[in-house]
């Protein structure tokens, strides 16, 4: 059975996020800080209105220097918008989702939001989930 | 037709509707609790609107269902066909009344005993209700979800953002005056339809105080109560959605208190206070919630009572229920199924209360107060948050970046460099002085990390209600009106922000918790929460009265019951007529007291005062506050212009007697209900300029005329004047019967004396 993703860059590698969980895609325009937040929280800005969460994914995945993206797939969790930075997006398309191999030795933070494994091309693309890059309210504390 | 009632119907029949699948699963299995729950809760709340809808017939046909419901829940009986039978007949019953109601059609109300009646055990439904009328009157509003609301509020706000880059799109590419009129139209209709649309969403919530006076008062009266109503900050705008999940807890609240709170007047008399029990409902902002409280001045929670209760229903055990603190004590007020009243009665029922308003108002992430004194008095504070309700805020800027402060607790903003304003540093930390005020003081830029703009700070002074302290702040930008929502839980775990939201240049913007940004600081506060306390208590016992600063400077109060109202008069007004102040105002003359020389300003402001009949001035140099009088009065030694004194934040305060002032300005006349005795007087222009005006004064009717003229007492200065007219000479004589024409005492002494005559 396949499902359909989204081909993204996060951080420098090739993601597939499964597409039920991507709002939309856009360009986020200027980003208004939010003192004092934990540092992954880049800020907010609007979309069409409503106002989102940027979340630098570099930083919550623990890579270091922030990035330069401008493009970002919103996410909603528990009714807040988030938008999740990303380096580039790439299509969308059907993929079988294959349990993680046997011994891929994952960093916690990617560990963390892994799901699986889709074949693109012949070239292995780690599926994840975006939402449980979202920081909660726990972390910040 | 009356909003309340409209509302009730829509009400009803929606929920009708929804409860017709209920119904018919709950006559497939009657055991079904949930499905029991939801009928019952569906007669409860019918019957809980009937009363002070004042709808007795569909009042007594859902409590005779609720009854029964109850019973059943209790398990005192059993769910039968024949219950079921007989609560589905009254079930649709209310629904038939419910459109008849709407309709404004009669219904025969024959057949209703009878659906009662087989309420009772063991009856069968001998009647079949008359069948619906088919009258459905058009319906004149729709209900709308919240959820569409919310909607139309974010396309509105898209709309305002599209306008506002197509008039920079043209002002920068295209500028064309015909383009900017018609986007100069387009922007006023948008900003019009955002108006009305943020007001679909806002409602003042006097839409739910408005039905309360009513309601008090049929409630009291139906237990033989009475209970005078206060109901204060009736303009405070709250969400929609927030309203809807305050009405029926702000009821339940209210009836409790009246049913359970305040005593039959016998037991407040016996108790020493006044037979009128006093409710006070009340909303306002504080920092980012909305406080409705409902005070009253009744008994209190009496908890020796809950535990009883609780700990009789074998619900709790009663030696752990004694081990729990006071608070806790209370507290247990929200346990499920309690009543804390021995008999059912039809305004608070059956315990179906305050657990419920407890889950509504913690649904909306509020919270509830309780503080109760035993024989004093209860106080409920309903917190809910600000969130989701349109603030008016100030905006603050720091380095470059904005934040929004909730206006309502700003109480001033002062500029650094001010007159009387002084910064010292204190160890680590800054203290403000404002004139007189000492106040901790946080710079902004440091609790945001943020770099301090150069020039001169603005000084925010905001009061969190345990305290005041000074946000020190680069600058204040403007005030706007916001949408303030939640802001992700990452952020909002800061503490130091109450929420986010959309301005109009579209760039997001946070708004500032002022409670967490001194408590991130480390500013604490002493809370007087106790003399705070003792103060409320104080208040609910005396007399509202006028304090004011009298012409010689002391400081005194009227009782507000006899003020009409204060205003200023110009002192040209006034005048002295017969040894006595007389102020002329709105085309009459009325006496005016004052206690000092008030001839000095050109006006001066005068309580005018009325006892229903008479009016008269009080003047006075300016009026201060509306204090209430607490009951400790010192006597006053001889009966006088002041009837006591007291003492009001540590002053003396001599309290005004209005009942001597007007007892003592009484003789001015206008008492013309009462038969005034008339005196007549010869047609001459000396007894009509010098006596007649002095007769007036002293209380008489004066007619002018000669012989034949109905006079108590005739005065005259024909020396040939015949009877018994009281004769006046140009020169003092023995004379009987003449009186010298200048001897004031002796005229009216002896007008005195032939009424007094006439009279017997």
């Amino acid at each position: 059975m396949k499902d359909l993703f989204l081909i993204a860059h996060i951080a420098g590698r090739t993601v597939a996020i499964a597409s039920e969980q991507v709002g939309s895609v856009v360009d986020i325009g200027e980003v208004t800080p939010v003192p004092r937040a934990p540092r992954l929280v880049r800020g907010l800005a609007t979309l069409r209105s409503r106002v989102v969460t940027v979340i630098d994914t570099r930083i919550a995945l623990g890579v270091d220097g922030e990035g330069t993206a401008a493009r970002a797939v919103i996410v909603r969790v528990d009714g807040h918008d988030y938008a999740m930075l990303v380096d580039a997006l790439d299509d969308v398309s059907a993929f079988a989702l294959h349990p993680l191999a046997n011994g891929t030795a994952l960093v916690r933070e990617w560990r963390a939001i892994a799901t699986g494994i889709v074949e693109r091309d012949g070239e292995p693309v780690l599926a994840i989930d975006l939402t449980r890059l979202v920081p909660r309210a726990a972390m910040a504390a | 037709m009356d909003e309340l009632l409209q509302e009730f119907i829509a009400e009803t029949r929606e929920t009708l509707e929804a409860l017709a699948g209920e119904i018919v699963a709950w006559e497939a299995d009657p055991t079904d609790r949930a499905r029991l729950d939801a009928i019952f809760r569906f007669v409860h709340t019918v019957k809980g609107s009937c009363g002070f809808l004042d709808l007795p017939r569909l009042a007594r046909l859902s409590h005779a269902a609720e009854d029964v419901l109850a019973a059943v829940r209790d398990g005192r009986r059993p769910a039968d066909r024949m219950l079921v039978n007989a609560v589905l007949a009254v079930v649709d019953r209310i629904g038939e009344l419910v459109e008849a109601i709407d309709a404004q059609v009669a219904l025969d109300d024959s057949g209703e005993d009878l659906l009662i009646a087989a309420l009772a055990e063991g009856r069968e439904i001998v009647v079949q209700a008359p069948s619906p009328t088919g009258h459905r009157a058009a319906t004149r509003s729709v209900r709308l979800s919240v959820d569409l609301l919310d909607r139309m509020m974010s396309g509105m706000s898209d709309m305002v953002l599209a306008r506002n880059e197509l008039a920079r799109r043209v002002r920068d590419e295209h500028p064309d005056p015909a383009l900017e009129a018609a986007l100069e139209r387009l922007s006023a209709t948008v900003a019009d339809m955002r108006e009305t649309v943020t007001r679909t969403r806002m409602q003042k919530i006097d839409t739910l105080f408005t039905a309360l006076p009513r309601m008090v008062r049929d409630t009291a009266a139906s237990l033989g109560k009475s209970v005078t109503v206060t109901v204060e900050g009736a303009d405070v705008e709250l969400d929609r959605e927030m309203i809807e999940v305050l009405r029926d807890p702000l009821v339940h609240i209210v009836r409790n208190s009246i049913d359970h709170g305040i005593e039959t007047p016998a037991a407040r008399r016996a108790a020493g206070k006044r037979e009128n029990g006093r409710l006070t409902v009340s909303a306002r902002q504080a920092g980012n919630q909305i406080i409705v409280e409902i005070i009253d001045d009744g008994a209190g929670i009496d908890t020796d009572r809950l535990i009883a209760k609780l700990a009789g229903a074998g619900a709790r055990n009663d030696r752990d229920l004694r081990a729990l603190s006071e608070r806790q004590k209370l507290d247990l007020i929200f346990e499920p199924g309690l009543s804390a009243k021995d008999e059912v009665t039809e305004i608070s029922g059956r315990g179906v209360g305050m657990d419920i308003v407890r889950a509504a108002i913690e649904g909306i992430g509020g919270r509830i107060e309780l503080d109760s004194r035993r024989g004093q008095g209860l106080r409920i504070a309903i917190h809910v948050p600000l969130t989701l309700s349109i603030i008016p805020t100030i905006i603050v800027g720091v380095g470059d970046q904005r934040f929004a402060i909730p206006r309502q607790a700003i109480e001033e903003i002062v500029s650094e460099d001010a007159e009387a304003i002084r910064i010292d540093r204190v160890g680590s930390a800054a203290l403000a002085t404002v004139r007189d005020r000492r106040l901790p003081l946080i710079d902004l830029s440091d609790s945001m990390d943020l770099p301090r703009a150069d020039g001169t700070r603005m000084l925010v002074i905001v009061g969190i209600g345990i305290g005041s302290y000074v946000i020190a702040v680069d600058t204040v930008h403007d005030t706007e009106e916001l949408v303030i929502k939640p802001a992700a839980p990452a952020i909002m775990a800061c503490g130091l922000f109450a929420g986010q939201t959309l301005p109009d240049n579209g760039c997001p913007m946070l708004m500032l918790d002022c409670s967490g940004l001194a408590a991130d600081a480390g500013l604490t506060f002493v809370r007087e929460a106790e003399a705070e306390d003792s103060d409320t208590v104080a208040e609910t016992l005396g007399v509202d009265a006028l304090l004011f600063r009298d012409i010689d400077g002391r400081l005194r109060a009227i009782p507000l019951a006899a003020v009409d109202r204060v205003e200023t008069v110009a002192t040209e007004r006034i005048g002295t007529t017969g040894g006595a102040l007389r102020l002329v105002v709105d085309d009459q003359i009325i006496p005016l007291v004052a206690g000092g020389d008030w001839t000095a300003a050109p006006a001066i402001d005068v309580v005018r005062m009325t006892d229903g009949v008479l009016e008269m001035g009080y003047a006075i140099a300016e009026a201060l506050d509306i204090v209430t009088l607490p009951e400790d009065v010192a006597d006053p030694v001889v009966p006088g212009l002041v009837s006591g004194v007291t003492l009001i934040d540590g002053e003396p305060v001599e309290i005004v007697d209005p009942f001597w002032l007007f007892a003592s300005a009484g003789t001015g006349g206008a008492a013309a209900d009462t038969r005034q005795p008339v005196c007549a007087i010869g047609r001459d222009p000396w007894l009509r300029g010098f006596v007649a005006p002095m007769l007036a004064r002293a209380g008489y009717r004066v007619v002018e005329g000669g012989v034949g003229v109905a006079a108590d007492a005739v005065l005259t200065l024909d020396p040939t004047a015949s009877g018994d007219a009281i004769r006046l000479t140009d020169s003092r004589s023995d004379a009987p019967g003449c009186i010298y024409r200048y001897d004031r005492d002796a005229i009216l002494s002896a007008v005195e004396t032939r009424i007094a005559g006439a009279r017997r």
